[in-house]
């Protein structure tokens, strides 16, 4: 018979070795991931997904033939041993057969996020994030021309196209500034590599970093198929209300003064 | 050599698939891919460590099928015939842990009264690593494991990973025996509950034996040798790595690889 002293002493042993333990160890696993943003290879589910499927085998970096893949160690700040890149050192050349996505064994990187609908997956169809451009330190924006990003980007004149506007400073020249279009910008980085500037004026951002939201309830009145948004709601608020109730609100005994 | 026939075959395969993942690496070589987690033979039949593929399911995501059958396939193969052998015919971290291991034996290393440890850690912290992985949504030994970071230390180049093993090395040589494959990796406390009944055992002959305890002296696990010279038996326990260093070192025959098919406990 095991004394009463003893399973309570086993007890709380149990649960300082759970709580304790656990602490640390979660604790350490977050502070594998506290890099402020990282970003993934084409086709990866979304990072707190990515984070329970990536089984860090590393093949998606032994076929990357570019070496623009690289696993994370103990101190990046990512969590050890997944795959990640960083574009101003070695960016996604979007290779056209995906070979990365395609050796992931444990649908961590999968193709079906490559393809619309029933079509065939296509790298184009990649968002590993979005070029994001710092105005005050783009030289375009200075007014010396340079389209070093425009001329690089792999979908040029489609993700980065080139606006023209008056220089008023001089008053006789023109500014050639770039601008990044999120709908097909697909995040490989070739901009951000090729950009001139001592730190770069155009950078790749994880796509909730560099986007926003406007919410539901703004509709572009000037678009058709938003615009029927506002029957869906209307039908919706319709199915939700309960007539029946609403009647009787009004007879409720509570409502009519004595 | 007949004394080490087994440790160095064992050496042999462990080097193999070292040499294998970096060709993979390298080299582009197509035999072997990925690492101890999740590999592909000649590009066409995944593997997976079913304990890994656990802790991914644990933490909420259904894994691809190509990795679930892969360890499906896997965990047949030890839990039906080879037990506990990834341990000490696979596993990397084995080579380093042997080495510490043996320098302790050479330089006469002791430490048991300083420190004892439960050989049952292994169990808890296998446990413990599946609770974390839940409620931190992300597989817990995965993130940590000195075997994965050994095998990118090697086919990866990666420094840090070295220092990891640095670390377990030291741990084993001075601070616990047997520390690190013996009593705190979860991977290993999983293989001993799956591979308890696995068909190779090694099979210890009672008549035969001299009570030469030089078994003991190198046996990693040391309590599963509890019958010899007692008993003529299988060594029933699941923390039976099947390394063969027993039966190598016996020089009275009375230790030999075997096949086991009943389910006694």
């Amino acid at each position: 018979m095991v004394s009463r002293r003893k399973v309570i002493q086993r007890v709380l042993e149990g649960a300082v070795f759970v709580g304790g333990g656990g602490l640390i160890w979660g604790k350490s696993i977050n502070a594998s991931t506290k890099a402020d943003y990282v970003l993934r290879p084409p086709g990866a589910l979304k990072e707190k997904d990515f984070l329970k499927a990536c089984i860090k085998c590393g093949q998606c970096v032994e076929v990357c033939p570019y070496d623009t893949l690289k696993l994370a160690e103990p101190g990046d700040g990512i969590a050890n041993g997944t795959p990640f890149f960083e574009p101003r050192t070695i960016p996604c050349y979007l290779c056209t057969d995906m070979p990365c996505t395609d050796s992931c064994p444990s649908g961590a990187l999968d193709l079906k996020n490559l393809s619309k609908e029933e079509e065939k997956p296509d790298i184009l169809n990649s968002r590993m994030g979005l070029a994001v451009i710092h105005k005050e330190s783009c030289l375009a924006y200075w007014g010396i021309r340079c389209e070093a990003c425009y001329r690089a980007c792999p979908l040029i004149d489609k993700a980065i196209t080139l606006d023209y506007e008056v220089n008023k400073r001089t008053g006789m020249h023109a500014k050639l500034l770039p601008v990044v279009h999120s709908d097909v910008c697909t995040g490989c980085g070739v901009c951000e590599q090729a950009c001139v500037a001592e730190k770069a004026a155009i950078f790749v951002l994880p796509l909730d970093k560099a986007t926003g939201k406007v919410g539901d309830h703004y509709i572009k009145g000037w678009e058709k198929e938003d615009e029927k948004r506002i029957n869906e709601e209307v039908e919706k608020a319709d199915d939700d209300k309960d007539v029946k109730s609403a009647i009787d609100y009004l007879n409720d005994d509570d409502l009519i003064d004595d | 050599m007949k004394k080490y026939k087994f440790l160095i075959l064992r050496r042999i395969i462990q080097l193999s698939f070292l040499l294998l993942f970096a060709g993979g690496n390298y080299f582009g070589w197509e035999i072997l891919r990925g690492n101890y987690s999740s590999a592909i033979i000649a590009d066409s039949l995944h593997l997976s460590d079913p304990y890994a593929v656990l802790q991914i399911l644990v933490s909420g995501f259904i894994a691809s099928s190509s990795v679930l059958l892969g360890a499906l396939l896997i965990f047949l193969i030890y839990a039906l015939i080879g037990g506990r052998m990834f341990c000490s015919w696979i596993c990397p971290m084995n080579i380093i842990t042997d080495i510490s291991f043996r320098l302790r034996r050479i330089f006469k290393i002791e430490t048991e009264a300083k420190v004892s440890v439960s050989r049952n850690l292994r169990y808890y912290i296998l446990a413990l690593s599946l609770i974390v992985s839940v409620v931190f949504g992300m597989a817990a030994f995965e993130i940590i494991s000195p075997i994965s970071m050994l095998h990118r230390a090697i086919v990866f180049g990666s420094g840090a990973g070295w220092a990891i093993v640095a670390v377990v090395f030291f741990v084993d040589l001075f601070v616990l025996k047997a520390g690190w494959c013996g009593h705190i990796c979860p991977l290993g406390g999983f293989y001993s509950l799956i591979g308890k009944q696995a068909v190779i055992k090694v099979k210890h002959d009672k008549e035969k034996c001299t009570h030469c305890m030089d078994c003991f002296d190198v046996c990693v696990e040391e309590p599963v040798l509890d019958i010899v010279g007692k008993k003529s038996d299988f060594i029933r326990s699941g923390a039976c790595t099947n390394c063969g260093r027993c039966i190598e070192v016996c020089h009275d025959n009375a230790m030999k690889y075997s096949l086991k098919f009943d389910l006694k406990k």
